[in-house]
């Protein structure tokens, strides 16, 4: 067991699937009790990524190391047995909660005392203490999720790989599942590498985020980070910022730059030459709708006229798309929908912040996207750090 | 209807009574396709593991030769293993043609490729990620088939009694390889066969019901073992 470094580290690693490349990543990272939320469309090599690094399937190149040593070499089996993985579905067996959740400790031959006080244990950690002699065939989706959960955490293994385990279940259930995870986690020295589709939940739990599109790692960073300065636009749509748009810097003052975009003006606080191309990010929660022009009342210096074009419900709020002469998309919440008589065609006004745009020069995505991961992961390391 | 009514009443006082000849007879046969289904559990679900597990080249065509052979007619069986067997043949220097062990050869050759054909896709049946998961799990390859195994035990028992009807029902093979000799090689089904060309009608409705209700015992033994472990 190496000291210090890091416990899982990834080095050059390509995976080929039908003699196609399907993951090629230059650098990633795991620290001891280090949680990294893998983000990115389906179909980018998280998963791939998760297996890999799990030593169940076959590498084309490059080198996965777990404590120092190569997963694909040595004893595997003992390896593996220090890490654990939760799948999308929960693949119970066919047997009672208690010996699901026993499956693991079984297989590495633990005493019957011990399994039971551990069983006992992560069965009270996820609620399921009333369940233990239920078939695994009679639960409901959580509770099903709950014992995948506690089966794989009961082996208190060294890192946990969690491949999108709250994929299909419904908001409540999701939040509850999610709480009673990061308790168990975080309450370990456990390290979690976990797959979602979720920003927020990637938000609450992660202390890094890794973004990955066509099998490799894009940026990683802390999330704040990830969030707030995406480094190209495709980070920029997977965070969420869902009004990404090209423009050239017609102006600059000091901090402020003024950015020609479909004929309108956006000024943004960003660091930008005249004449550079450059994408506004503009997050939908930022972008203000107001029925009366607000330009002689309101500190927002981007406020514009604009007619709405589609309203659709997205889960709690409504999700508005505006025409400004560019395309914007706003969230506003029910009530206010309803306050102020909005409708698809009516004229509003729509305003938002200079500080609150994300800007990304056009020359530096370029360079970021097809640079070398290192670079990004270097960055990551230095954010990683300092959460804990 | 007479004869219907009088061959049941005495087949039921040879029942009772248990006869001597009979209760051999019906022991035979339960040792001799007992013995039988074993084998065929132990190669059939083995070979059906390593069929349905593997990618391998042809690995269609296999299922397809094991499919067909669920089907093997057991008269043909009985030939080709009688070929076999024969003083002359491959195995002749054995010595086993019309002893029971030959009975029980052919009624494996019957019952393997009914419970491998069962066992290759009842696993095949089981979700591809559930491997992945095992091994996640900390399995090792072994471990792994184990459990996948136990998680296919529904069907796979299924097989086991498919293999266990197919081979105690079977009188072909028995007849061809057996030779149905008094004492030594005669079985419930070759017992019976013979009883009805004699026109004795109430020994084969005795040996009849005896054939049904030991099916009936051992394919319930089967069913509680079976649903044995199932949570409720």
């Amino acid at each position: 067991m190496t000291s210090g470094g890091p416990m899982l580290e990834v080095r050059g690693l390509q995976v080929q699937r039908g003699g196609r490349g399907v993951l090629d990543v230059a650098s990633f990272h795991l620290g001891d009790g280090e949680f990294v939320s893998l983000i990115g469309p389906n179909g980018c090599g998280k998963s791939t990524l998760l297996l890999s690094m799990m030593g169940l399937l076959p590498r084309a190149a490059g080198e996965i190391l777990f404590r120092g040593e190569d997963v694909f070499s040595g004893d595997r089996v003992a390896r593996r047995r220090r890490m654990a993985m939760v799948l999308q579905e929960p693949l119970l067996f066919d047997a009672t909660v208690h010996d699901n959740v026993a499956a693991g400790l079984r297989l590495r031959g633990l005493g019957r005392e011990e399994t039971r006080r551990r069983v006992g244990y992560y069965l009270e950690r996820f609620r399921l203490g009333d369940l233990a002699q239920r078939s695994a065939r009679k639960l409901s989706g959580g509770e099903a999720r709950r014992v995948s959960l506690a089966r794989a955490l009961a082996v208190e293994p060294e890192v946990v790989f969690l491949d999108e385990p709250f994929a299909s279940l419904d908001v409540p259930t999701r939040q509850s599942i999610t709480a009673d995870l990061e308790r168990a986690i975080r309450g370990s020295r456990m390290a979690a590498v976990l797959v979602t589709h979720d920003r927020s939940e990637a938000l609450r739990l992660s202390d890094r985020i890794v973004v990955m599109n066509e099998g490799r790692i894009v940026q990683s960073d802390a999330p704040s980070v990830v969030m707030n300065s995406p480094v190209n636009e495709f980070v920029a749509s997977c965070v969420g910022m869902e009004t990404i748009l090209p423009g050239e810097v017609v102006r600059r003052n000091e901090w402020e730059v003024a950015i020609g975009v479909g004929g309108q003006e956006i000024d943004a606080v960003a660091e930008a030459s005249v004449g550079e191309q450059v994408y506004c990010c503009v997050r939908p929660e930022n972008v203000v709708i107001e029925v009366v022009n607000p330009t002689l009342t309101s500190s927002a210096r981007n406020v514009y006229l604009a007619r709405i074009t589609r309203v659709a419900s997205v889960g709690p709020y409504l999700e508005v798309r505006l025409d400004c002469g560019f395309p914007l998309v706003a969230h506003v919440t029910p009530d206010s929908f309803a306050l102020l008589r909005l409708e698809e065609g009516k004229r509003v006004w729509a305003s938002f912040k200079a500080t609150a745009i994300h800007v990304i020069r056009k020359r530096r995505a370029s360079a970021a996207a097809a640079g070398p991961a290192p670079a990004n992961e270097s960055v990551a390391d230095g954010a990683a750090s300092t959460q804990r | 209807m007479d004869l219907v009514l009088d061959g049941l009443a005495k087949a039921i006082a040879l029942v009772v009574h248990l006869d001597p000849e009979v209760a051999g007879i019906a022991l035979l046969s339960l040792e001799v396709s007992g013995l039988a289904t074993l084998v065929s559990v132990v190669l059939g679900v083995s070979l059906g593991a390593a069929v349905a597990l593997n990618q391998f080249p042809g690995k269609r065509a296999v299922v397809a030769i094991v499919n067909t052979g669920m089907g093997l007619p057991p008269v043909v069986v009985g030939l080709f293993v009688s070929i076999l067997l024969w003083r002359n043949g491959p195995l002749g220097f054995l010595g086993l043609l019309y002893t029971p062990a030959a009975i029980v050869i052919a009624q494996s050759v019957i019952a393997t490729p009914i419970v491998m054909g069962i066992s290759i896709s009842a696993l095949q049946a089981l979700p591809a990620a559930l491997r992945t998961q095992i091994l996640a799990l900390g399995a090792t390859r072994a471990q792994m088939v184990w459990m996948l195994v136990r998680e296919a035990r529904l069907p796979l028992m299924a097989g086991v009694m498919a293999g266990f009807g197919g081979v105690i029902s079977e009188v072909g093979a028995s007849i061809m390889v057996g030779g149905n000799v008094r004492g030594y090689t005669r079985v419930l089904t070759s017992a019976t066969v013979m009883e009805v060309g004699r026109g004795n009608f109430d020994v084969a409705i005795a040996l009849s019901l005896i054939l049904l209700g030991a099916c009936l015992a051992i394919n319930w033994c089967l069913t509680a073992i079976q649903q044995r472990e199932r949570p409720r």
